[in-house]
């Protein structure tokens, strides 16, 4: 009995707590998003692309005023009922609450505007495909138990190769082979690194990247910057749109009107699944992961798991890097990923180190990066380098683990002794 | 009865250390063969080799006859050999049947896990054994006996016929361990021969066809149980006459130290593993707490010491009523000495130098340091004069406390905590994994500080030394004291039967609480 | 008898193994080895990557030994101005020397000491921020912010230094170099708060941290504490706000060099002679053994995640009131990683990390003329420092490059677990 009433006694003050900040929140919504709008003034919201006009549906117009009221209505009503009987879910409460956030505040920037909504989400998936790869390239190294943090340099790496490659041979399709072998380099001198000489994970992650860094300006600065037609002017992979299914309204601009390097991504997302969890491969890694003594006295070659592993993880980054130059803007440019192979860390550790989770919250940073784009061109009122922090405030925020924990692979990062 | 394995004169040695020097073992068809020693006796090391996982640097194996050439457990499985480990080689995440099918995996269309095909392979070995287990359960969710069995079944699904049990009693209750037993005499039955690694002298007389004991790496001699007797056994296991029994006066206790009353502790993940328990110890006397490990005593400990928090309930120590979320450091500061569980990962930072694995619980205060200056010279001093005091065996009080031997590293835990003015001593397994000099001369201090007037609350799942050190013995079982009990009279069968989980009321129907005399013979 | 032997030659290494934890031959053989490898290496990559041997090997089969002689030519070249312009000419130091002794005519001396005291100009910041990376190892944390506290605190000490007008140097400059400090203990506190309360790896927290010190330099220097003008770079401090110089211009060596050996000296004794550094270091060796010794591990980590901020800060108020007095975009450039490869090279040791420190000044100002000079970018430093921390990472490597055959103290720790 003694227990119950007390966890009974911390519930409720989970509950209240909880509530509490909810009502803020609501509060905060009204406060920051209503001063401003004038009584009658319009969102629009666009809805199609230019290109698939086939199937139009109508754009959404919003009244600003009254959408902000609501939603910010809705967010103290539902802390009110949070504080009256509470609400099972918190990772539910958290996402309504932040897309009711999100939306006032698209809502209140484009007030007597329109933005393409699905222009938006379209380059939200995007912008989140390098964050994804590099998630996906988290994951299957750790899940090997191999942490991998010199990602962002593969991709800075595999980035300059590939369009190097590309402009010198005239072909594409050879750049992205050269971009994804780099990063497989890259990845199997990690994995050397880490399983042969148990070199600490993320010291040599952190040398990969100075060391990446530095290489590619070093080139760059060196015959880039001279010769830039000879060897940095790739052009990029154009949009493919899927017949039928690019039609099919909302979903189709975003998912079915893309370059290569996006559709391998989804691909990527699909198969690495597939193999984690329904293939002895995946098992095999899974074990590797959690427990290697185990798998090693069940005649598993722990080592060959890893540096496999790794370097697959080492080709997805690598793709990762093609996406900056060949799937972006066709050239290079110093220290283009941004901090990007970070984020996707990020991403997969909120997506709990498998690939469906991991590119589900990359889309959620890929979205924060394109909102800041847009809030540009929609000439909010707040300057673009404090809207430019959102994605790595977002990262942080994730990182704390209040809107869900997750628990890595038990061996994460700990490198095997065998007897 | 042929011979399926032989190991002939099998050598191998770590730095400094000569683990196994010149072995020599024989199994049969059909036969329970105990190999019996001490801890760090070279069983473990024996049996490593024989699987693959260490290569010797001399002798030979012969499998059936053949000279078998074993570099990795794949070629150990491939003739036949199956190991169940000390520590079980368990995916706690991975269901049962995930980890019977791990590196052998069955595939549908040849790329695919066959589920289905695996779980209901497991479900006939289960039924041919006597092994119950459910395939689609995940590891974390089984309780050890029943992971145990997993293990078993993961060797059988390999289609081994000699099959290495190391010490696999050692998380099981009396009880469970029956239920073991059964299991390894029916796969004998069904011509499977074993090796059966364990220091206990009990299990060998109860299961052994044949018993070889081994001592300091090397074979001492191979005897059939009927022509011996434990004491024999023990003999040739130590090489000496061993007396476990502590010499001891009798307790004088006096006040209470330590009053605990009604407390509930969550472990790490947010298991209640404390439940509802309720103690005393008083000054000059020891409290032993009996129990098979994982019964909730570690996070007891835990909360006792601020390393956990208390849900509810209440803890009194030298009579001050602690504070909700009461710090490691004013508990220690009240007077407490804490032996942890684990001395590799709480009692020592392994990496500093033993003189600094001196102080580490007092290194703020005079005379170690003045203000936030520490005071080398009287840390220096210290160092001399308890490991010269404790007998801690170490070239000098400058190297790192990882360099020194598990018993070393014990003595220097003991000589700091001891060396503080204490009241209560807090003691969690404190021999495990020690030879027989540390394990006496632990034991011994421990009586000294309870007949110098401290309380003593020592934590063993070893029942043999909670009855060699105990005045009293608390019975742990899924987070509650089940009974108390006087150690002078305890009956070794009685607490036994409530370690495993039987009520006291039940229990008594079968074996009395009390007996005249105390067993006490391992 | 091996054993004995094992235990006599632990003995042996024991007091100096008390300074850097390992044999004081191996601690200065590991690291000196792996800047000599990342200088070869980087010699490699420059050698081929110069015009001159690659058109000495069109003609390798007629004339090998050319080829061969273009590869040291090119290596000599750059190599020879590098340590040129950073250490300069021995010859000219004395010849200035003692036409200065002659004539009390400075300008030849001053000249010739140039190189050298700009090497320890930019050794300062490294000094300090390779201390902050230290500390950070010192308590189990990696601190990759050092770059953005950094720049945050130049940040601080320059908007200390500018704004605050009127006051006496002593009391002004004080207040400048601590601003800086400050700035840079904030950045550094957040991710450590972060990591105590909820465990958030520090890491990723650190470089998220950057890059948000990144954009809002962005934003003070083009709006809040832009300059008059158009550029976006503040306003030049108060002279009282300066570190003073020992020389006249163009030579900037100043108070900064000796302030950072002061800082140096100070987190030596309290890392190793407080009990505040002892709970550092007890956190960093083993963090559930110094909860159990009644520390506090949570508050170490915020501890330390201030103080490896304030440092890092410190770096920026030297660099910012001791050589530039404005701060501009890209200010911080590199350093963060250049003070994780010198922390890890010295072996986040105070005195490695002032070696390790001059070392990278060296480096660093040699290579401006380097590439002024040979055409070199400067970015083969980077090159050459991610070599150096993988070798100084994996002494495996080293000793199996060279066949060197020492045991380090933990290769021993396998007979763990055998009771005698």
């Amino acid at each position: 009995m003694a227990v119950q009433s007390t966890s009974q006694h911390t519930a409720q003050r989970n509950r209240l707590t909880v509530g509490g900040i909810l009502i803020v929140f609501g509060l905060l919504i009204f406060l920051l998003f209503t001063p401003g709008t004038e009584a009658g003034q319009v969102a629009k919201f666009g809805m199609n692309l230019k290109s698939s006009a086939a199937l139009p549906i109508p754009d959404i117009t919003l009244p600003v005023q009254a959408s902000i009221y609501a939603l910010s209505i809705l967010v103290v009503f539902l802390g009110a009922f949070q504080m009256a009987r509470g609400i099972r879910s918190a990772g539910a409460l958290f996402g309504i609450v932040a897309f009711a956030f999100v939306a006032a505040f698209l809502i209140w920037a484009t007030k007597g505007k329109s933005l393409s909504l699905i222009g938006m989400l379209s380059s939200s998936l995007v912008r989140a495909t390098p964050i994804a790869l590099a998630a996906l390239c988290g994951v299957i190294s750790e899940r090997a138990a191999v942490v991998n943090i010199g990602i962002e340099g593969i991709m800075l790496i595999s980035a300059q190769a590939s369009v190097v490659a590309a402009t010198m041979s005239g072909s594409m399709t050879l750049g992205l082979i050269v971009g994804v072998l780099v990063g497989a380099l890259v990845a199997a001198f990690h994995a050397f690194l880490v399983i042969r000489f148990k070199v600490d994970q993320i010291v040599s992650g952190v040398a990969i990247n100075i060391f990446a860094t530095g290489a590619t300006s070093f080139l760059s600065s060196k015959y880039l910057q001279h010769q830039g037609d000879l060897l940095n002017n790739s052009g990029t992979y154009p949009i493919i749109q899927i017949p039928l299914l690019s039609k099919i309204p909302v979903l189709g601009p975003i998912l079915f009107e893309n370059n290569l390097v996006v559709y391998l991504m989804l691909l990527i997302v699909i198969v690495m699944h597939i193999v984690l969890y329904y293939t002895p491969w995946g098992l095999r890694t899974r074990a590797v992961g959690e427990h290697p003594k185990a798998a090693d006295t069940l005649g598993i070659n722990v080592f060959f798991v890893r540096y496999v592993n790794v370097i697959v993880g080492g080709m997805i980054a690598g793709l990762g890097g093609v996406y900056f130059t060949l799937g972006s803007v066709g050239r290079f440019d110093e220290v283009m990923t941004a901090g990007k192979g970070f984020i996707g860390l990020a991403a997969m550790i909120f997506g709990n180190w498998n690939p469906i989770g991991a590119f589900t919250s990359s889309l959620i940073f890929g979205f924060a990066d394109s909102l800041q784009i847009k809030m540009q061109i929609l000439s909010v009122p707040i300057p673009s380098s404090i809207l430019a922090m959102a994605p790595y405030i977002v990262t942080m925020i994730v990182l704390t683990g209040v809107v869900g924990r997750a628990i890595p692979p038990a061996a994460d990062g700990v490198a095997y002794e065998k007897q | 009865m042929p011979t399926v394995l032989e190991l002939r004169d099998i050598s191998k040695s770590f730095p400094g250390v000569l683990a196994n020097d010149h072995v020599n073992i024989d199994l049969q068809e059909g036969e329970i063969h105990c190999l019996l020693g001490e801890n760090g006796a070279g069983k473990t090391t024996l049996m490593n080799i024989l699987y693959g996982l260490y290569k010797p640097d001399s002798g030979e194996i012969n499998v059936r006859g053949k000279k078998a050439e074993i570099h990795g457990p794949n070629d150990a499985i491939a003739r036949g050999i199956g190991m169940v480990h000390q520590h079980f080689m368990l995916v706690p995440v991975m269901t049962v049947t995930e980890n019977v099918m791990l590196g052998v995996e069955e595939k549908r269309n040849g790329v695919f896990l066959d589920r289905a095909k695996v779980a209901k392979r497991i479900r006939e070995i289960s039924q041919l054994y006597g092994l119950e287990v459910d395939p689609d359960a995940y590891i974390k969710d089984l309780p050890v006996g029943t992971q145990q069995r997993v293990e078993i079944i993961k060797v059988l699904y390999r289609q081994a016929d000699i099959l290495i049990l190391d010490e696999p009693t050692a998380v099981l209750t009396p009880q469970e361990v029956e239920g073991l037993f059964k299991v390894l005499r029916s796969l004998v039955e069904k011509g499977k021969s074993l090796i059966f690694i364990t220091h206990k002298l009990k299990e060998v007389m109860a299961l052994a066809n044949r018993i070889t004991v081994l001592r300091n790496g090397r074979t001492v001699g191979t005897v059939i149980p009927g022509d011996v007797n434990p004491e024999k056994l023990a003999s040739m296991m130590v090489g000496r006459d061993v007396n476990l029994v502590v010499p001891k006066k009798k307790a004088n206790p006096t006040e209470s130290v330590l009053e605990v009353k009604d407390i509930y502790v969550e472990d790490e993940r947010g298991q209640m593993t404390v439940r509802g328990v309720s103690f005393d110890v008083k000054m000059g006397e020891v409290l032993g707490i009996a129990g098979v490990q994982g019964n909730g005593q570690t996070q007891l400990v835990y909360a006792l010491t601020g390393l956990l928090p208390l849900q509810s309930g209440e803890i009194r120590i030298v009579g001050e009523t602690l504070k909700r979320g009461a710090t490691p450091r004013h508990i220690l500061e009240r007077g407490v000495a804490h032996i942890p569980e684990d001395r590799q990962r709480h009692g020592l930072i392994l990496t500093f130098p033993i003189h600094d694995n001196m102080m580490l619980c007092t290194y703020y205060q005079p005379p170690f340091a003045r203000g936030i200056g520490l005071q080398e010279k009287v840390i220096m001093d210290n160092a001399e004069t308890l490991t010269k005091q404790y007998d801690v065996r170490t070239p000098s009080i400058y190297v790192p406390a990882s360099s020194l031997s598990g018993g070393n590293q014990q003595k220097v835990i003991v000589a700091r905590e001891f060396s503080r003015p204490i009241k209560l001593l807090i003691a969690s397994q404190p021999t495990r994994g020690l030879d027989v000099g540390s394990i006496e001369y632990i034991h011994s201090r421990i009586i000294e500080k309870r007949d110098e007037g401290v309380g003593a609350l020592v934590v063993s799942s070893e029942l043999d030394e909670i009855l060699a050190l105990s005045d009293r013995i608390a019975v742990m079982y899924r987070g509650q004291i089940v009974d108390i009990v006087p150690a002078a009279q305890a009956s070794k069968e009685y607490i036994g039967l409530l370690m495993a989980g039987i009520r006291p009321e039940d229990a008594l129907k079968s074996a009395p609480s009390v007996t005249g005399e105390a067993e006490r013979v391992f | 008898m091996s054993a004995n032997k094992e235990i006599k030659k632990t003995e042996a290494r024991s007091s100096l193994a008390k300074m850097f934890g390992g044999s004081a031959f191996q601690s200065l053989l590991i690291p000196t080895l792996a800047v000599f490898i990342g200088l070869v290496i980087g010699g490699l990559v420059i050698a081929a990557t110069d015009a001159g041997v690659a058109e000495a090997f069109k003609n390798f089969s007629s004339d090998p030994g050319a080829a061969f002689k273009s590869i040291w030519t090119a290596i000599a070249t750059a190599y020879g101005a590098l340590f040129y312009g950073s250490l300069g000419s021995p010859r000219e130091i004395i010849a200035g020397f003692k036409a200065l002794q002659a004539t009390g005519d400075n300008d030849a001396f001053l000249k010739a000491i140039y190189p050298l005291t700009e090497s320890l100009v930019t050794a300062t910041p490294y000094i300090f921020a390779g201390l902050a990376v230290a500390i950070g190892f010192r308590c189990g944390l990696f601190n990759i912010g050092a770059e953005g506290q950094f720049f945050m605190g130049a940040l601080g000490a320059a908007y200390v230094g500018y704004s605050l007008k009127g006051l006496p140097w002593f009391v002004h400059l004080p207040l400048a170099i601590l601003g800086g400090g400050l700035a840079g203990a904030i950045w550094g506190a957040v991710p450590g708060y972060l990591k105590a309360k909820f465990g958030a790896h520090e890491v990723v927290n650190t470089i998220m941290m950057n890059w948000i010190a990144f954009r809002l330099s962005d934003w003070l220097l083009t709006g809040p504490m832009m300059t008059a003008g158009f550029r976006p770079v503040t306003p030049n401090i108060q002279k009282t706000a300066e570190l003073p110089r020992f020389f006249e211009d163009p030579l900037r060596f100043n108070w900064g060099f000796v302030l950072a050996l002061v800082v140096a000296w100070l987190v030596y004794w309290f890392l190793f002679k407080t009990t505040l550094g002892f709970e550092i270091r007890s956190v960093g060796a083993n963090p559930d053994g110094s909860k159990y010794a009644g520390m506090s591990v949570v508050r170490n980590f915020v501890l330390v995640m201030v103080l490896s901020g304030a440092l890092a800060g410190l770096a920026g108020s030297a660099q910012v009131l001791g050589v530039d007095h404005w701060v501009g975009q890209g200010f911080s450039a590199g350093y963060g990683f250049d003070a994780i490869a010198l922390a890890l090279l010295g072996k986040s040791h105070p005195l490695g990390v002032v070696l390790s420190a001059i070392l990278f000044g060296i480096l660093r100002s040699g290579a401006t003329r380097m590439q002024s000079l040979a055409g070199i970018p400067i970015d083969i430093i980077s090159i050459i420092q991610g070599l150096v921390i993988i070798f100084v990472a994996a002494p495996a490597i080293i000793r199996w490059l060279f066949r060197i055959r020492i045991s380090t103290g933990d290769e021993t720790v396998l007979t763990r677990g055998w009771g005698k």
